[in-house]
């Protein structure tokens, strides 16, 4: 198998406290990927490193047969503002910036191109709706189109399913599948363990450090969640254990 | 009526310039405002036009009341200021409005200095308070060039804008403008403060760029909507500003920023978005 993305003692960090310390992993090209961890245990911040908004303070992330420009990224939807006056045809039009660029003009292929992301994601009807005046559930099927229009190879999703209804959920967990089927690379960031061993057949379970990574059923063990939890209550409790201050 | 309007611009020509003057800063300062109310920054707008005051000051001192020396240290000072406020904020554990808050202090207080030192109470209150009646050929060229210069630049980097406002983790993982995007949209900031201060001086310089943004609002959900009604009401404002000056001598920079406060406080009672009364059609919030 070709390696979509592999991390060498990758260290990623906030005002130097590490989120993430030394972490050692490689992600086959065409995986389904949960990232999975007890809070704080710097599954977002990962992807953050991996898409470069954010700096490895040490070691590196190898792209293998893609580049940093081949991402397609979902952040939380904490992350955005809402509030902001946008349209979802708007919103979902960003997702074509690598094709027409920060300043280029969108036509009416590009038009067509939009329209046809928002009836995919069962947006039909909400082309002018403000961004603002959506559900959780709406807003993350808008956003879902954006990705679709990015048509990368390689998908990032930062808690796709967060507070959202079962059957947006189930709409969602059908199109990360068929991206899946087309040998896109997929990882996603998830809280919800069932959906994961339901959907995801592979696993990289982080507490900063790498706990373990591999297929779902293998990482997933009693034990070694229970690992996870005690190597990030240590970090929280005894910071110089899990590196802190580094320099 | 209309020569209630009409004839103080048509008679005078300090009203025709002051009227120019005023449009320009207008129609370049408030898209500027939007974007700053849209990014919850109104109130570092506020800072930096008080951080102008002491680079408009040196400049003043070097060459009197000098229109090209009072705009490049107004300039260098409210860029360093912003520069210096995101540098502490991202060095030490202060946040960036305490850190805004203690620069424009500084400079509030350095600024005043320097003008008292050298100038009269007369000039204080000139750069205080700026002198949109008094306003010059250069000084108009300079109102309408950086509105100009606003405008374009605020239409190549729109798309970039709008992203860093609303989803900034999702421009820094496609674009690298993200940081270029912060720095453009701060010049611009302080280039309209700066063409604000000459017409309406250091204090009320923000009033134009901000009320006309925040009353727009109330009155349109769409960004380019916002960004129209805003001009619109900024260069009413402004036009009724001057009338009210000029009919009932009152200084001419407050009388503008108090109409802008009229349709702002209108549009917050009666406006259809999100009003006061928009929230009393809506009915009783189900939150307890």
């Amino acid at each position: 198998m070709t390696t979509s993305l592999s991390f060498h003692d990758l260290t990623l960090a906030y005002d130097r406290q590490p989120a993430v310390l030394g972490l050692k992993a490689s992600v086959e090209e065409g995986s389904l990927t949960a990232i999975v961890g007890p809070n704080g245990a710097g599954k977002s911040t990962l992807l953050k490193g991996v898409t470069g908004t954010l700096a490895p303070q040490a070691g590196r992330v190898h792209f293998g047969t893609n580049t940093r420009e081949d991402i397609a990224y979902l952040p939380q939807q904490t992350d955005i503002d809402r509030a902001f006056p946008l349209s979802v045809t708007d919103l979902v039009a960003m997702g074509l910036w690598r094709e027409v660029g920060a300043f280029g003009g969108i036509r009416s292929k590009h038009r067509s191109r939009i329209g046809d992301a928002i009836a995919a994601v069962g947006l039909t009807g909400f082309e002018s709706r403000a961004i603002g005046s959506l559900s959780g559930g709406q807003l993350q099927r808008a956003l879902f189109a954006r990705l679709m229009l990015q048509d990368a190879p390689l998908v990032l999703l930062d808690e796709p399913f967060t507070a959202i209804d079962a059957r947006t959920m189930a709409d969602l967990i059908e199109i990360v599948r068929f991206w899946h089927g087309e040998g896109r690379t997929v990882m996603a960031v998830l809280h919800d363990l069932d959906a994961v061993r339901a959907h995801f057949p592979e696993t990289l379970l982080l507490a900063r450090e790498l706990v373990a990574h591999g297929p779902t059923r293998e990482v997933l063990t009693a034990e070694n969640q229970l690992r996870a939890r005690q190597m990030c209550e240590a970090c929280a409790s005894t910071p110089h254990v899990c590196g802190r201050d580094i320099a | 009526m209309l020569e209630v309007l009409v004839d103080p611009f048509a008679e005078f020509g300090f009203m025709r310039r002051a009227l120019v003057g005023c449009i320009a800063v207008s129609v370049g300062a408030t898209p500027v405002g939007v974007f700053l109310m849209l990014r919850r920054m109104s109130l570092t707008g506020d800072a930096m036009a008080h951080a102008i005051l002491p680079g408009a000051a040196v400049g003043f001192l070097v060459s009197g009341l000098s229109l090209g020396a009072m705009t490049i240290g107004g300039l260098i000072a409210g860029m360093a200021v912003a520069l210096l406020a995101g540098f502490v904020t991202r060095a030490t554990a202060l946040r960036e409005d305490a850190s805004l808050a203690a620069f424009y202090l500084i400079s509030l207080a350095l600024g005043v200095l320097i003008v008292s030192t050298r100038g009269s109470n007369v000039d204080l209150m000139h750069v205080l308070f700026g002198t949109v009646l008094a306003l010059d050929d250069n000084a108009l060229i300079l109102l309408c060039t950086i509105a100009s210069v606003s405008l374009l630049t605020l239409a190549v980097f729109f798309r970039p804008l709008v992203l860093e406002c609303a989803d900034p983790q999702f421009l820094r993982s496609i674009s690298g403008l993200s940081a270029i995007t912060h720095f453009v949209f701060l010049t611009l900031v302080v280039l309209n403060l700066v063409a604000g201060f000459h017409a309406l001086g250091t204090l009320m310089a923000v009033g134009i760029m901000i009320l006309p943004a925040a009353a727009a609002r109330f009155w349109t959900t769409g960004i380019g909507g916002l960004l129209i009604a805003a001009a619109l009401i900024a260069v009413i404002s402004s036009v009724a500003g001057l009338l009210l000056s000029y009919y009932f001598s009152l200084p001419s920079g407050p009388a503008i920023i108090l109409v802008a406060g009229v349709f702002y406080t209108l549009s917050l009672l009666l406006g259809p978005v999100g009003s006061l009364a928009a929230s009393s059609r809506r009915g009783p919030s189900l939150q307890t």
